[in-house]
């Protein structure tokens, strides 16, 4: 099999000034291309939109509150990744 | 429901003061209703059981693709053919909330659709019965969408957080699905005799595997149970048919349509409406493989797969060679 | 209606609505092709972008042949244009009608349309009439993140692999062929760029060709030369593609007629 494109976390700010939020993941070989797809598959092409990506890779994320041993799947890179938060109403449709 | 006869691993259900305090701990803070996150400790057939389920629920939205695909070049207005195609975007899109939601769980997605295209991971049975007339588009709608739609609310309160998260955005985008689809036969049933017998031809061959689309009885089931502990499902099999038999039935009458079930009929007493046994041995049929689209779906699928591989390597190839360019430019 | 006035002033309504058919049936035609590969694309996030694109294009025709219907003022609707003309009514390229082939070939079609679809698209801002311009101006946003799109991914395929590289020289030299067309003067078009309506095709050439130069150049591919150039989408000579395509397309609308869906 040959390698799979990586993961990329997805980032959008709505029209109304409202801070960048985690919408989901998706796989692009390059950021350009994670932005691309972002755009079709997480606006739908809402105008006046900003989005960022940022490799699932490279998030450091804090450890859990619970204490006790971590769960550690086999492949690290992937299970870090944050993902879907809701969309409040107001930021419209994505 | 998108995942059928999930499997759990587990002999039975622990009772808590079996557990050691790790699990313990976790099923008390399930049980409290609070969610489960990719990094926190799950035990190894909670994990399991999941990329299991939200596995099957991806593969059956971009299966479920195809039944429907096959009809966005011959909608019969440029409307209807752009509502399908939006609708079928939709269900791409839901396939990539959840093969994304599974790979939070240390998965990757090529490895989940090795599986799909190994028939080692399965897929709703419902997908393997033709669409062959645009009555059919509108009978999805209704009835596979409608049924998807009951199990995929509760699910939007499951445990595991990014599952749960990716079922809200899911069942908000959803929400035009049966609609389009009930629309569809609403105008058809006010249109000629053809389009009526078009109707009621396709509810003849929908109905049976819509309500097989909940599984079997899984009153007696361990998998049910455990899954049921873990909260990630959330009602019984029987539970979600019946509830759909009685929202479904006075849908078919304002249509003006038979339901296929001479055994069909209100029942006072439970308030709800007593039906016929759908055939058991044909869903275990389907499932194995010998429904009558089963080869024919795995088969677009894999060569869509196949077709694909130079593409992405493609792009991985120029992703690596710009790399490289800036990296020896900024040397 | 002042717009209207002005039109009907300058030009007759038969080359009007043979523009506007122009416009409508090459993105019903895209549309419909790219659509063919809903469910079968090689990756998700390619599934749903080509399903935007295909969704695009279907409603763009809806508003170019909403305006032919209009114009020619028979009471035709949209759909009546879509579903029950016969190929030799059709005027669309016949490179929006060319198969799809592999995903290479699909795109690089994509490409060489966009790029033109994009051009066209500018000069029909400044049109006389303001139905036009209004629907280009519409249709211009959604086309030129198109032409980003396909252009992007016919620069990293053609620059690639050696097969990514090999798949899309061979698509640019099937399809090159079929690109003069979109530069040829037809019937209508003189009246038209005299009218303000539409400039000629011709006057699109030079851009085009110098973003695709541009574009093939990054992507590593050679440019064909300009030899044999089919033609006659344009004036409803199609190639048998279209009869099978419109069999499909017009399925319901033919097998039952005057239904309603």
């Amino acid at each position: 099999m040959s390698s799979e494109w990586p993961l990329w976390e997805v980032f959008i700010r709505g029209q109304h000034g409202l801070n960048h939020r985690h919408v989901g993941s998706l796989h692009a070989a390059d950021a350009e291309m994670a932005i691309h797809n972002a755009r079709d598959v997480y606006t739908r092409r809402n105008e006046g939109v900003s989005i960022w990506v940022v490799r699932s890779a490279d998030i450091t994320a804090s450890s859990p509150s619970e204490k006790g041993p971590l769960f550690e799947p086999s492949n690290s890179k992937v299970y870090r990744h944050p993902t879907f938060f809701d969309i409040p109403d107001e930021v419209g449709h994505m | 429901m998108y995942a059928q006869m999930v499997k759990s691993d587990v002999p039975r259900v622990k009772g808590l003061d079996e557990m050691g305090p790790e699990e313990r701990a976790f099923q008390e803070r399930i049980d409290a209703g609070q969610k489960i996150e990719p990094k926190e400790w799950m035990p190894e057939g909670y994990r399991k059981t999941l990329i299991r389920q939200i596995s099957q629920h991806a593969n059956s939205e971009i299966v479920g693709q195809l039944p429907e695909g096959n009809w966005i070049t011959r909608a019969p207005t440029l409307e209807r053919k752009a509502i399908l195609l939006a609708k079928v975007q939709d269900e791409a899109g839901h396939g990539l909330y959840l093969y994304c939601a599974a790979e939070t769980l240390g998965v990757s997605r090529d490895e989940l659709y090795e599986q799909l295209h190994s028939g080692k991971a399965k897929y709703s049975s419902i997908f393997n019965y033709p669409t062959l007339t645009w009555a059919d588009i509108g009978a999805i709608g209704w009835l596979v969408d409608g049924a998807a739609i009951m199990n995929q609310v509760p699910l939007q309160r499951c445990s595991y957080g990014p599952y749960s998260r990716a079922m809200i955005r899911i069942c908000k985008e959803e929400s035009f699905h049966q609609r389009q689809g009930y629309d569809i036969l609403m105008k058809m049933v006010k249109g000629t005799p053809a389009q009526k017998a078009m109707v009621q031809d396709a509810l003849n061959r929908w109905w049976w595997p819509s309500l097989m689309m909940f599984g079997p009885s899984d009153e007696a089931s361990v998998h049910s149970a455990q899954s049921m502990a873990w909260k990630i499902k959330q009602n019984s099999n029987d539970e979600l048919r019946q509830k759909f038999v009685d929202q479904t039935v006075p849908q078919a009458e304002y249509l003006g349509l038979t339901i296929p079930d001479p055994e069909l009929k209100w029942n006072e007493n439970k308030g709800g409406y007593d039906f016929g046994e759908p055939d058991w041995n044909e869903f275990f049929e389907v499932i194995a493989g010998n429904g009558p689209c089963n080869a024919e779906r795995l088969g677009a699928r894999r060569k869509a797969w196949e077709d694909g591989v130079w593409f992405r390597d493609g792009l991985t190839a120029h992703a690596e060679k710009v790399s490289a360019r800036s990296a020896a430019a900024a040397e | 209606m002042e717009a209207e006035t002005t039109t009907e002033a300058a030009i007759d309504r038969a080359a009007l609505f043979e523009f506007l058919l122009r416009m409508g049936d090459n993105t019903l035609m895209l549309g419909h092709r790219v659509s063919e590969w809903c469910g079968h694309a090689p990756a998700l996030e390619e599934d749903i972008a080509l399903a935007n694109t295909a969704l695009d294009l279907i409603g763009q025709t809806q508003l170019w042949l909403g305006l032919a219907g209009e114009v020619e003022d028979k009471g035709r609707s949209a759909d009546d244009l879509a579903y029950l003309r016969d190929v030799y009514e059709f005027r669309n390229l016949l490179l929006t009608e060319r198969p799809n082939g592999d995903f290479g070939k699909t795109l690089m079609r994509q490409f060489l349309f966009d790029a033109w679809h994009y051009l066209r698209l500018q000069t029909l801002l400044s049109s006389t009439d303001r139905r036009i311009a209004e629907i280009a101006e519409k249709a211009s946003k959604e086309v030129s993140y198109h032409l980003e799109r396909s252009r992007d991914l016919v620069i990293r395929l053609g620059d690639g692999t050696a097969e990514s590289h090999a798949r899309m020289q061979q698509a640019l030299d099937d399809l090159w062929p079929y690109t003069g067309e979109m530069f040829m003067t037809e019937a209508a078009d003189t009246a038209l760029s005299a009218a303000g309506v539409a400039p000629e095709p011709q006057s699109l050439k030079a851009e085009w060709d110098e973003l695709v130069a541009e574009t093939l150049s990054e992507a590593t591919l050679r440019k064909p030369t300009d030899g044999y150039m089919h033609g006659g989408g344009r004036r409803g000579m199609h190639s048998e593609h279209l009869g099978f395509v419109l069999a499909e397309m017009q399925f319901l609308q033919r097998a039952y007629p005057g239904a309603t869906w």
